[in-house]
């Protein structure tokens, strides 16, 4: 296996950059696209159903046709990258949305409730106070779409995308056990340093949040978001990321 | 000063809070208004900030009726202090308290040095500044809740059960501190309590309430103890239990002893001194 790998490092290090370079965008723009989404969902209850259901169902969407139908709605060239990065970020809002909608359901009213009363206006309190305070469930959503987007970008290699996708499919048609390890391996240490940055990155911006502070028990805070508590929504399954990974063989 | 002009209130599900209630609360003043659960104090003190509007009648702070303020602006310029604080979490306590004069555009670092003044105000030290609120103890809380309120040095202090949620002794070391405070700012203060010994101890003027909100009473602590209107305010203040009934009796110590003064029940409560209280209003 180091042999293969020593011999191809250069592929291996191009297709894992281009592999990250496409999960990033998606992810960072279904983490920006949800907030309006979860912001809607809980205006009222019709909205409510609107956006979890909405979100659902777009995530039925199968992979394939879907890039087969994206080059025709948005105006891309078949090939184009475009066509994963929007697919990506289609799948991405669909469980973000729902995410987003709990997380800001997740704010105590009393805070909010008294944050109105002190003199926040509405706008200002829903970026400084439930945004803010929505952080650790937000995260945990952010963290499954992460880890489900970089499964899924692989499926890309169908649409002549260049990342570590290729690996499995190049590997599997010439049948070289070795470079099919190789994209799994690289995939899975993709996945962990983007979970990773993830929680170190809520850690720095949730200071309040820290595990390990005096105050968190008397409080009861929410829990650690590093290993997902019970005041956040389990993972949803990674349905999508399973097929993601197997659609090297298609 | 802080009018209500017959204020009504009915909220969508149909219930009465609040009907056809006219009140002055004179300026630099502590008005409490206490009751049982369901009469509509907290409403009351709500519509005075606009969280709550009033079906009809009006509410004026200094003539001027608060409906014509915008809402923002009104809140901003009254302190509002509530149960367990209602601080933000994931601020600093340093930072909740001046979070108010930072909303109106008071640079942050000058908002910040005004917000550790004014813990050594409400008697916190400044280290805990740096902390985030649950890392404070409750009674530390409220502290920083009064200070928060006071940030924007409003001229308004609106109180809705404040020291609820803390135990015994900490609720009575805050009413001093509160008493003690408002001594030195002289704040229109409007309070809502349950608590009737609560509200004997911080008012000027004791507003009892019955189901919505009829006002049984309104008077001073003195005035209410020494003529309650009816059977339900001698009944809400302990006079008809004798609670409030005080007897003096000569101590023991051979002729030496002091004159005490004993409770309904013939327990000791303190003993009579000479010449009147310092305190006397």
């Amino acid at each position: 296996m180091l042999d293969w790998t020593r011999a191809n490092l250069d592929l291996v290090r191009e297709l894992t950059i281009n592999h990250v370079q496409l999960a990033i965008v998606p992810i960072l723009a279904s983490f920006v696209l949800s907030i309006p989404l979860g912001w809607l969902a809980n205006r009222n209850r019709v909205l409510r159903a609107v956006v979890i259901t909405g979100g659902s169902l777009l995530y039925t969407i199968p992979s394939l046709p879907l890039f087969v139908i994206l080059p025709i709605l948005i105006g891309t060239r078949v090939l184009d990258s475009l066509n994963l990065v929007v697919a990506l970020t289609i799948y991405g809002v669909a469980v973000m949305a729902r995410s987003a909608a709990d997380a800001l359901a997740s704010v105590d009213r009393t805070t909010v409730e008294a944050s109105t009363a002190i003199g926040y206006s509405p706008f200002g309190r829903f970026v400084r106070v439930e945004l803010p305070l929505a952080g650790p469930v937000l995260l945990a959503g952010i963290r499954v779409v992460a880890v489900s987007t970089i499964a899924l970008v692989s499926v890309g290699v169908i649409i002549g995308s260049q990342n570590l996708g290729y690996l499995f499919s190049n590997g599997k048609q010439r049948g070289i056990l070795e470079e099919v390890v190789v994209g799994i391996l690289m995939s899975l240490l993709v996945a962990l340093v983007f979970d990773v940055v993830i929680v170190l990155l809520g850690r720095v911006l949730m200071p309040w949040n820290r595990p390990g502070r005096a105050g968190r028990k008397r409080a009861g805070l929410v829990a650690d978001p590093a290993t997902g508590g019970p005041a956040v929504p389990a993972p949803p399954k990674l349905d999508k990321a399973d097929a993601g990974v197997g659609g090297g063989d298609a | 000063m802080i009018e209500f002009e017959s204020v009504s209130k009915r909220f969508d599900d149909g219930t009465m809070a609040v009907e056809d209630f006219s009140l002055v609360l004179p300026s630099r003043q502590t008005t409490v208004f206490v009751g049982s659960s369901g009469c509509g104090k907290t409403t009351l003190l709500r519509m005075v900030n606009r969280m709550v509007e009033p079906t009809s009648g009006r509410v004026l702070i200094d003539g001027e009726d608060v409906a014509g303020r915008d809402k923002v602006q009104l809140r901003r310029s009254i302190g509002y202090v509530l149960q367990a604080a209602g601080l933000l979490p994931h601020r600093k306590v340093v930072d909740n308290v001046a979070t108010v004069p930072v909303l109106t555009g008071t640079a942050k670092a000058k908002a910040r040095e005004a917000a550790y003044e004014l813990l050594d105000t409400v008697g916190l030290d400044r280290a805990l500044g740096k902390r985030y609120p649950a890392q404070l103890s409750g009674g530390q809380q409220q502290r920083v809740g009064v200070a928060r309120a006071l940030a924007s040095d409003p001229n308004i202090l609106l109180m809705d059960e404040p020291f609820g949620a803390v135990d015994p002794l900490v609720r009575a070391d805050l009413q001093v501190e509160l008493r003690r405070l408002q001594q030195d700012l002289g704040k229109t203060v409007v309070f809502v309590t349950h608590d009737i010994d609560e509200a004997f101890l911080l008012a000027d003027q004791v507003v009892i309430l019955k189901k919505g909100g009829v006002v049984a009473q309104a008077g001073s602590p003195a005035e209410i103890l020494a003529a309650p209107a009816d059977d339900f305010v001698a009944s809400f203040v302990g006079a008809d239990r004798g609670k409030r009934t005080l007897h003096l009796r000569d101590g023991d110590g051979g002729g030496k002893g002091r004159t005490i003064v004993v409770d309904g029940d013939g327990r000791p409560i303190g003993v009579l001194a000479d010449g009147p209280a310092d305190g006397a209003r």
